[in-house]
């Protein structure tokens, strides 16, 4: 089971990340609960500079840009490897 | 530094630059049709006489849609690629240990090649402060980044040329420089958020590899986000333009906007402030003032103010900094718009 936290305010960027991460997971056919954290206090626990970010299983792989559906496919494969 | 596993391939398969290398012919041979077509569909198919107003402002408008268009798809294309050389993080870590002038130099200048969006302001903020960057060197690029504009860059060239897009980029690094310097001066620490001072971080900064096939791919989402968030403003503001084009006297507004009206400055500085989403449908129609007798400084000045003083990027900024200083801050820009609004009215 992964934890996916999309990092963001809200914007477009933080929006369109949630939903490719949706689709990424859809697509593996895994288990994982999709967190969006606007607070900024909570994001900025994590180490980035520019929104939106992608977090798996606490752990920051994308920041300040949106990655392809295929890229977060990847990074979710991994995480599930790892884990 | 976490450094992420490298996908395959670090430069650009040979489709992508065939692709790329095809795109730039069909670009270029596109951009030297639109003036006859557009002279041709006024003229000769529309039979609109060739000094009639209607036919000018209707070629007027048929050339500029289209070239502005091109020169956003093409220039923001390239303008993406340079940036993806540069990150957030590679300029915290260039600016920091720099001291106070120099860094506000520095930071104003990084500030228009970091990729940047408002939503990001507050994490860069927080980030910057962590690595103990001063807080007047920080605004200097909070200035210079959203003002400092990409699209009005291009569409400044597009409708101006070379010597205006050039002005309005060093009136940007000025008043980036000037004003976050000033700001460092005042020492306000005391009025950002107490939050701020009490981020503590878990884990490093994440370093991004990117390969060429990255960099392209993102180039083309941005300029189709630019171009989806922008062409219905450039539409209007070209539409407009041409009718000011073709229908108002020369000279016009020399009495109102020229360079004797000295508060035409200041007026236009509070005109622009509740304008804020739509620098790219005002440059079209700020073109076509000018060339009504407006002075370049005052449009310098009023095109500033809608890019650089906006209420969204206030309230964002809000959730860092205390009232006394978030006001503090817009009203210094607003100022340093208004010295080099005056500057360029005197010199020019």
């Amino acid at each position: 089971m992964l934890t996916i936290k999309v990092l963001g305010p809200g914007c477009d960027n933080c929006k369109k990340l949630a939903y490719l991460a949706e689709r990424a997971k859809t697509h593996l056919g895994i288990e994982a609960t999709i967190i969006k954290v606007t607070d900024y206090a909570e994001i900025m626990t994590y180490p980035l500079l520019s929104t939106p970010g992608l977090v798996i299983n606490e752990k920051l792989v994308a920041s300040g840009r949106i990655p392809s559906e295929a890229e977060i496919t990847t990074f979710l494969a991994n995480a599930l490897e790892a884990a | 530094m976490t450094t992420l596993p490298a996908r395959a391939g670090s430069s650009a398969s040979q489709r992508t630059i065939f692709l790329i290398a095809l795109s730039g012919i069909l670009w270029v041979a596109a951009y030297k049709l639109i003036q006859p077509l557009a002279n041709w569909v006024s003229y000769t198919a529309l039979r609109l006489p060739r000094d009639s107003r209607l036919g000018e402002s209707l070629a007027f408008f048929l050339y500029d849609v289209p070239k502005i268009l091109l020169l956003l798809s093409g220039m923001i294309f390239v303008i993406s690629i340079i940036r993806s050389f540069f990150s957030p993080e590679r300029t915290r870590a260039l600016l920091g240990g720099k001291r106070e002038g120099i860094g506000n130099v520095l930071a104003a200048m990084l500030g228009i090649v970091t990729p940047f969006c408002s939503c990001s302001a507050v994490p860069l903020f927080i980030g910057f402060v962590e690595a103990g960057i001063p807080l007047g060197v920080t605004f200097s690029f909070l200035i210079a980044a959203p003002t400092i504009n990409e699209v009005a860059i291009v569409m400044l060239f597009g409708l101006f040329g070379l010597k205006v897009a050039g002005l309005y980029i060093f009136s940007g690094l000025t008043i980036a420089i000037l004003a976050g310097w000033t700001m460092g001066r005042l020492r306000m620490e005391e009025y950002v958020e107490d939050f701020v001072w009490k981020v503590q971080r878990t884990q490093n900064a994440l370093e991004e590899k990117l390969t060429w096939d990255d960099r392209i791919r993102q180039a083309l989402t941005s300029v189709r986000e630019i171009l989806r968030k922008v062409w219905l403003y450039v539409v209007i503001g070209i539409a407009i333009g041409a009718g000011i084009h073709g229908y108002v006297p020369e000279a016009a507004l020399v009495s109102i906007m020229g360079k004797q009206a000295w508060w035409s400055v200041p007026a236009a500085v509070l005109l622009g402030i509740p304008l804020y989403s739509n620098a790219a449908g005002m440059i079209p129609i700020v073109s076509a003032l000018l060339e009504k007798g407006a002075s370049l400084g005052t449009a310098l000045a009023f095109m500033m103010s809608v890019i650089g003083l906006s209420l969204p990027e206030a309230v964002i900024l809000r959730r860092v900094l205390k009232l006394p200083l978030l006001i503090t801050f817009f009203s210094i820009i607003a100022l340093a718009i208004m010295l080099t609004g005056f500057l360029f009215n005197w010199i020019l």
